[in-house]
């Protein structure tokens, strides 16, 4: 008995445990930021958080079909770093950019998602993906060109910007491709560039008008380097050297080739949810969460009795348990995955039910309460199970097939639905093994009995 | 056993519940919302209590010049949305300052566009996890039922089984045309989502109670087929009415206080679940009776 009384406070501590993480990993509820293993929030979906959903068509019609997919993969990394460099993101830090290949059910489209959390302006979110990287190969300025200079408001001269850099018409329109390469000498990476007929033209031109110059590379505006310039360069290549390691110089390479995306996209879908919409919407789902578990705590408590508070505790193990899961896995909670996971909370209690019913039956058929639960967890575990796998199946297949809302809704209701199994069979049995039921007297046959009903035992002659 | 005696009533009951859940269905039919068909979705909200009446808000839309087509459904007491076929970010700009100006205090608090090749593909994976889930309900019944069991042949459960899982389904649905004839709503991907949930719930009652009577079939101390459906019948309905109100409990919550986009998930679900076990203990033995008297007078006419 003591031995059962320890495991059943272990399960206790461990489930305290669990809950103690939930709370405190959850800064709106704790009001404790953390960093670690600790700073797991759940991870809320657009229609819980707000923001926005861009969904683009990838026209790969110009693209050989063994290559689409390593294009898709381009594609996306470049909208990532655009979205990751882009200044009116800052704090995006939550943004997903998801490719979906083509197949049956999407009409054979090259589909691409991107999930702005915390982004209200669809236009501005439109901009800075659809933007291209601007490549632009300047020289530098005549010294002998007058600085411009104005007056402002105030009075003071204001001299104009200094650039030492001025266009030189060259940009990364002319470009046709560029690689990651090492020198023939140094051995250190470089990036060379390939350019186009008109680009070389262009190219051979500058080069040959700033001998003994420099020629600056910029890149979004900003200068990445500028080689001195040793003679004429005619063969339509350019060598970008720097100090920059292998990945630098790979990254430099998909930047410049990327300056186009590689695949040309169209809008095909937007989505856009208010903040204050998704924070009213998980208020209501937690408020309606935490009145669904009282509704049924106080339904099983009164119609059960004693056994019905043991569920409630298991219901309440099973929550923590599955609260974790969503931070951990970690698991986007949507609006319907929310639904799905207070549905679970009515069926986690199923298990329970049904073992609690089949002790009643071992009772009344002649049999202690004791030997009615050890008979009631075996007996009714074919019931369990095939009460259980119908959803199971149901949900499997939903996950399998469905959008991302569904695959939501689904897999909070297949986890649950299992987890509640399990929660059942390894807690609640152990928890009735920790109680006494003395020489089962009148106080005990009410404790067990349900409804209006007290459990009658039958003295076995 | 009152129920299997009063068998035909029950039966009844269902008959006239599905006809007329078929009857809403046919009548009212079906609007695919814009999940299936592509479109723009606009909810706007008011503050306190300023939002204009429904056939209101209409006639001042017509009077918008080249208006799209907009279906207003309420939502909760403060919102709208607006529903309509695709409409540029322009459109949609002018559209909400065209209501605004007229109904002050209005915010446009999300909006949504699906264009039709995503809307397809949508209709696609309903369409194609319907038949999935169909599919695998169908194997589970097979299998559940694949021990011949005397007297009543095993198909004959499985028939039964997937005849109240009909029930079931239809009548939730014919609950929610109803209601979307009157309310505006389009069908979903929720909708789609509540249909094969119920699915789901509601075959796992029926087998658990078929599982009881063949249980007792086994055991050789019990009377005819009838009084042994009966018995079964009155050991597990305890159970079957605990779990759906538990069920109906957190739907039930769900419904009352939670998020605006899962309510009619929550209302199908429960009416799902309500007719669920109902039919479980009310129409699935019934029939195995009935059917089972039918085989064995058909066997004496002989």
């Amino acid at each position: 008995m003591w031995k059962r009384r320890i495991v059943a406070f272990l399960i206790l501590v461990v489930a305290v445990g669990i809950g103690y993480f939930v709370y405190t990993s959850e800064p709106k509820i704790s009001g404790q930021t953390h960093t670690g293993f600790l700073n797991k929030p759940f991870r809320l979906g657009l229609d819980l958080s707000g923001g926005t959903q861009l969904v683009y068509r990838a026209d790969v019609s110009k693209i050989e079909p063994q290559d689409v997919g390593t294009q898709m993969g381009s594609l996306r990394q470049v909208i990532e770093n655009r979205i990751l460099d882009s200044k009116k993101f800052k704090g995006v830090s939550e943004a997903v950019v998801r490719t979906q290949a083509a197949n049956f059910s999407n009409g054979n489209e090259e589909r691409l998602t991107i999930e702005l959390p915390g982004i209200t302006d669809i236009a501005e979110a439109v901009s800075v993906i659809g933007q291209t990287t601007t490549l632009e190969f300047k020289v530098e300025r005549n010294k002998d060109e007058a600085i411009p200079v104005t007056i402002g408001e105030d009075g003071n001269v204001n001299l104009g910007a200094i650039e030492q850099y001025v266009s030189s018409g060259l940009d990364g329109s002319y470009l046709k491709r560029a690689d990651a390469t090492f020198d023939q000498t140094t051995g250190l990476p470089t990036v060379s560039i390939t350019w186009n007929d008109e680009g070389s033209k262009l190219f051979a031109e500058i080069t040959k008008a700033n001998v003994g110059k420099t020629i600056a590379i910029y890149l979004d505006g900003a200068i990445i380097s500028a080689p001195n310039v040793n003679e004429e360069i005619t063969g339509g290549q350019a060598v970008i050297s720097g100090s920059f390691n292998i990945k630098e110089a790979k990254e430099l390479k998909d930047k410049l080739n990327f300056g186009r995306l590689p695949v040309p996209i169209e809008l095909v879908s937007t989505s856009n949810i208010g903040a204050t919409l998704g924070a009213v919407a998980t208020d209501a789902g937690v408020k309606a969460g935490v009145i669904g578990f009282i509704a049924i705590a106080l339904f099983m408590i009164l119609w059960y009795r004693l056994p019905g508070v043991i569920a409630v505790l298991n219901l309440a193990i099973y929550v923590a348990i599955m609260l974790a899961i969503f931070k951990l896995w970690p698991v986007t909670l949507t609006a319907a995955g929310i639904a799905g996971f207070i549905i679970s909370l009515g069926i986690a209690v199923d298990a329970n039910i049904l073992v609690f019913e089949r002790m009643k039956e071992e009772v009344a058929h002649g049999g202690t309460i004791r030997d009615g639960l050890t008979a009631g967890f075996s007996r009714a575990w074919t019931s369990v199970r095939d009460s259980n796998v119908s959803s199971l199946i149901t949900a499997f297949i939903l996950y399998a097939t469905g959008t991302a809302l569904i695959k939501s809704f689904a897999f909070t209701f297949f986890m649950g639905t299992l987890i509640s199994l399990i929660v059942a069979y390894s807690v609640s049995r152990r928890f009735f093994g920790s109680i006494s039921l003395g020489r089962e007297g009148k106080l005990a046959q009410f404790l067990f009995g349900s409804g209006f009903k007290n459990a009658k035992i039958v003295i076995k002659s | 056993m009152y129920i299997i005696k009063h068998k035909k009533i029950f039966i009844i009951v269902s008959v006239f519940l599905t006809l007329a859940a078929i009857l809403s269905m046919v009548i009212f039919g079906f609007k695919p919302g814009i999940d299936f068909k592509g479109g723009t979705s606009i909810e706007v909200s008011w503050q306190d209590s300023s939002r204009p009446e429904v056939e209101l808000l209409n006639t001042t839309l017509k009077s918008l010049p080249d208006a799209p087509e907009i279906l207003i459904q309420p939502l909760g007491s403060n919102s709208f949305v607006l529903k309509m076929h695709e409409i540029n970010p322009a459109q949609r700009e002018g559209l909400s300052s065209f209501i605004s100006s007229s109904y002050p205090g209005m915010s446009v608090v999300g909006y949504t566009t699906i264009g039709p090749s995503v809307g397809k593909e949508l209709a696609r994976k309903s369409i194609m996890s319907i038949i999935l889930v169909s599919l695998g309900i169908v194997i589970f019944i097979a299998i559940a039922f694949r021990k011949v069991s005397y007297p009543v042949k095993s198909w004959k459960y499985g028939i039964v089984a997937i005849g109240t899982l009909l029930h079931d389904v239809i009548i939730p649905t014919g609950i929610f045309v109803a209601l979307s004839h009157f309310y505006n709503i389009e069908i979903d991907t929720l909708f789609v989502v509540s249909i094969l949930t119920i699915l789901g719930l509601s075959v796992s009652d029926t087998i658990v109670v078929f599982d009881r009577i063949r249980e007792n079939l086994r055991s050789k101390n019990n009377g005819n087929f009838e009084e042994t459906v009966g018995k079964s019948i009155n050991e597990v309905y305890q159970r079957s009415i605990a779990t759906a109100l538990s069920v109906i409990l957190a739907l039930i919550a769900l419904a009352i206080w939670g998020p605006d986009s899962t309510r009619l998930l929550a209302i199908m679900l429960t009416a799902g679940m309500f007719f669920g076990t109902y039919s479980s203990i009310f129409l699935a033995s019934p029939l195995l009776v009935l059917w089972q008297q039918k085989a064995n007078n058909n066997k004496k006419m002989l």
